[in-house]
């Protein structure tokens, strides 16, 4: 019995090792001190959004610090100025490994606002 | 504390001390949605009073702006968005001929909140109505019930939004009245760019705004008042 | 004389339907896919016409389904016999229209992927958000029905579920209309009347379907229904088509003697090209005169007569729902009474539609869906008619 289940433990190890191995390395962008630290942030970034989005657009309380504009601002990559346009973007790094579709960017732009401005004005 | 930890605290300490110092000055410049903490309130309602007489037919401007600003491609196609239209109408009988504009008339009693299944079209409290993408479920019913034909519906993938203005395939979008510059304190697109200063837009509460004063002095309509919706909107000269 | 024994389908046949069946119900969803993939640019439907071709089959599917159940209601709470007999098949036949009619519409939205959304949140004053509790609500009672009807134990309790079917029923369709009749600002729409002329279309498009799928299954089956029995079923359906048909004289006599609907109403009845010509030649032509020829015309309203009247009488439906869906539409808004409008938005233009190869495809899977659940129900259960020998009653 010992035998079969340390044999069984020995064969998880190249699983876990592997897994490891495709841990996502998001391109965080500007990066630093984010609002909340970085394990809230991954639990709980969905409902965050999911409960300020309605502060936002059904109430008009437009809180600086926690705007999807100003996560972006911060995460978008320092290269595209994106959080979705490349596989290790900084949305999509994650998203992808846990295969959960991401619906924000049908409608919200990915695109730092100060670098689409600039765009936009040329 | 051993060694390794208070060596662990200090680089940890100088890191953020230089994170700190680095964001710093990027969140001093960046310019997204000034900030405000209170829920909009129903002391005001926003409203638009437009002077026909202003309008000069073949004239654009507001539509134009309108495109720039919420990231519209101005295409004139049956599919193509249009918030804000220029409409040329010719009374039957007088024959005499008025150009002006049509956006969301932003009713008090819209029809298009009260056929919304989910209640993704709305009213909010300041008397601007939106439609919520989050809940659209794109049943177009709304564009269905609405008196102005003010609705459009979204037919293709839409990329490269306008930060302020989200807008993607599948649901139903309209004049927002630039909720995302008024709640800046900024004017619409179209009554900024309107050369002959045709649109006025103001808070229809606010007994020393200049909408007000015009509302109560001068004789203005608003369209298809008999169906009683009170639009937030006026036509003067109409 | 029919026999006591249920009916079965051949084996060959059934499968051959239902590879038919499948084959068109995925032909949809591939239409689905590709709307979803591409948006609504690639239907027929824009800024003008927002609902098109898929809603003329969607609600020709949910009107259908809700007087289908006539066929049980007049067994069931009015007692005559061989309609009871017929009250599963109608039942069944009801939650398949419902179910293809329903996909439909939800395949159409433009997020489909956010029903959970529409399933969740109600606004209390949309019809649409009623309609949900509705349709769902006419799901699970026309199950406990059948459950009162096919398990011996509980028929004592048919009568009470057929009342409660029968007035809900009523309710649905009440919904169905009040979606249009709620448009006060459409000229075509907004009108007290439509609530009830939904009601009376239902009567005759749920008897047409049934005659048609009664017929269709005892055929496939190489058996015969006793002509007695058709007799009294054509009469009925022949008294449905006259109300229908009086229901939407009344609406449009009423509706053209307002000057201001004049002009709308020309447009249907006689300057609207496709419109006028779908009104009176699929509608009243092949939707209810040559019906009421066939089935009261001297030597005739046998039961083939009354197939033909059935079969024309869904063809007029279609004509008259794309009259009123899309022509409704096409008329454009009168949004300043009294002036003549021009604009880049289709102000004071007759809006043109031509349904895309999806929308075609989408409707005729939602037809699918239903003609398979029906299929496959039958061959498994006990849902065809078991008539006794006939005595009137």
């Amino acid at each position: 019995m010992k035998l079969l289940a340390s044999l069984l433990l020995f064969l998880c190890m190249p699983v876990v090792w592997a897994a490891e191995a495709n841990i996502p390395k998001p391109d965080i962008g500007k990066g630093g001190q984010c609002v909340k630290d970085t394990q809230w942030m991954r639990k709980n970034h969905m409902h965050l959004l999911v409960h300020q989005r309605d502060e936002t657009v059904r109430k008009g309380i437009r809180d600086d610090s926690i705007s999807l504009k100003n996560c972006i601002e911060c995460h978008a990559s320092t290269k595209d100025d994106s959080v979705i346009a490349r596989n290790d973007s900084f949305c999509v790094a994650c998203h992808h490994y846990e295969a959960v579709k991401i619906d924000c960017f049908e409608c919200h732009s990915g695109t730092r606002k100060s670098a689409w401005k600039q765009r936009s004005a040329k | 504390m051993s060694d390794v930890n208070s060596q662990r605290r200090g680089f940890l300490k100088t890191s953020l001390g230089v994170a700190a110092v680095s964001i710093a000055p990027g969140m001093l410049l960046f310019d997204v949605a000034h900030g405000k903490s209170e829920a909009v309130t129903s002391k005001v309602r926003w409203g638009m009073m437009i002077d026909t007489a202003q309008c000069k037919e073949g004239c654009n401007e507001c539509v134009t702006a309108c495109n720039t600003e919420n990231g519209l491609t101005g295409g004139k196609l049956p599919t193509d968005s249009q918030w804000i239209r220029k409409i040329e109408i010719k009374d039957i009988s007088s024959g005499r001929e008025l150009s002006l504009p049509m956006m969301c008339q932003h009713c008090e009693q819209p029809p298009c909140v009260d056929v919304c299944p989910t209640g993704a079209s709305f009213k909010r409290e300041d008397g601007i109505v939106l439609v919520d993408k989050h809940r659209c479920i794109g049943c177009r019913y709304c564009m269905m019930a609405c008196p102005y034909k003010a609705r459009s519906f979204v037919h293709e993938v839409v990329t490269d939004q306008n930060p302020d203005v989200p807008r993607g395939k599948g649901t139903v979008e309209s004049c927002t009245m630039c909720v995302h510059k008024i709640d800046a304190g900024e004017q619409p697109a179209c009554a900024q760019s309107c050369p002959n200063k045709a649109i006025l837009f103001g808070d229809l509460n606010n007994q020393e705004s200049e909408i007000y004063k015009k509302v109560h002095s001068v004789a203005s309509v608003q369209v298809r008042a008999d169906l009683q919706l009170n639009p937030g909107v006026r036509y003067q000269g109409l | 004389m029919p026999s006591l024994s249920s009916l079965h389908f051949k084996n060959r046949i059934y499968w051959l339907l239902m590879a038919i069946g499948v084959l068109v119900a995925a032909a949809g969803l591939f239409s689905v896919h590709m709307m979803e993939e591409h948006g609504h640019i690639i239907s027929g439907m824009n800024n003008q016409i927002v609902w098109g071709l898929p809603h003329v089959f969607a609600i020709f599917l949910i009107v259908a389904a809700s007087g289908v159940l006539n066929v049980a209601s007049i067994g069931s709470v009015f007692g005559k016999v061989i309609y009871k007999a017929r009250a599963p098949l109608a039942s069944l036949l009801s939650i398949a229209m419902l179910a293809g009619g329903l996909t439909v519409l939800m395949l159409d939205l433009g997020r489909p992927d956010r029903v959970i959304v529409a399933a969740t949140n109600f606004n209390p004053t949309s019809v649409f958000a009623w309609n949900v509790v509705i349709y769902s609500g006419m799901f699970s009672l026309i199950v406990v029905y059948l459950w009162t009807m096919m398990e011996q134990r509980m028929n004592a309790w048919t009568k009470p579920a057929g009342i409660l079917v029968f007035a809900w029923r009523f309710i649905l369709t009440t919904g169905t209309g009040m979606i249009f009749a709620f448009l006060t600002a459409r000229q075509a729409y907004g009108s007290a009347l439509l609530p009830p002329m939904f009601i009376v279309l239902s009567f005759a498009w749920g008897l047409a379907v049934f005659h048609l799928v009664q017929a269709s299954i005892y055929s496939w089956n190489e058996k015969q229904l006793d002509d007695s029995i058709m007799a009294r079923k054509k009469n009925l359906l022949g008294i449905f088509v006259l109300g229908s048909l009086y229901m939407v004289a009344a609406y449009h006599f009423t509706n053209m003697y307002f000057a201001h609907q004049k002009g709308f109403e020309l447009f249907i009845l006689r300057d609207g090209g496709i419109y006028p010509n779908l009104f009176w030649w699929g509608y009243v032509v092949i939707g209810n005169l040559i019906p009421l020829v066939l089935i009261f015309g001297p030597g005739l309203g046998k039961s083939k007569c009354v197939m033909m009247a059935s079969l024309m009488v869904v063809l007029g439906a279609f004509s008259l729902l794309y009259v009123f869906i899309v022509g409704g539409q096409a008329y454009p808004l009168n949004i300043f009474p009294g002036h003549i409008a021009i604009s880049s938005f289709g102000d004071g233009q007759i809006s043109e539609y031509h349904p895309s190869i999806y929308e075609i495809l989408l409707g005729f899977g939602g037809l699918a869906i239903a003609f398979v659940i029906t299929i496959a129900s039958v061959r498994i259960l006990n849902f065809m008619p078991q008539d006794k020998p006939y005595i009137a009653d």
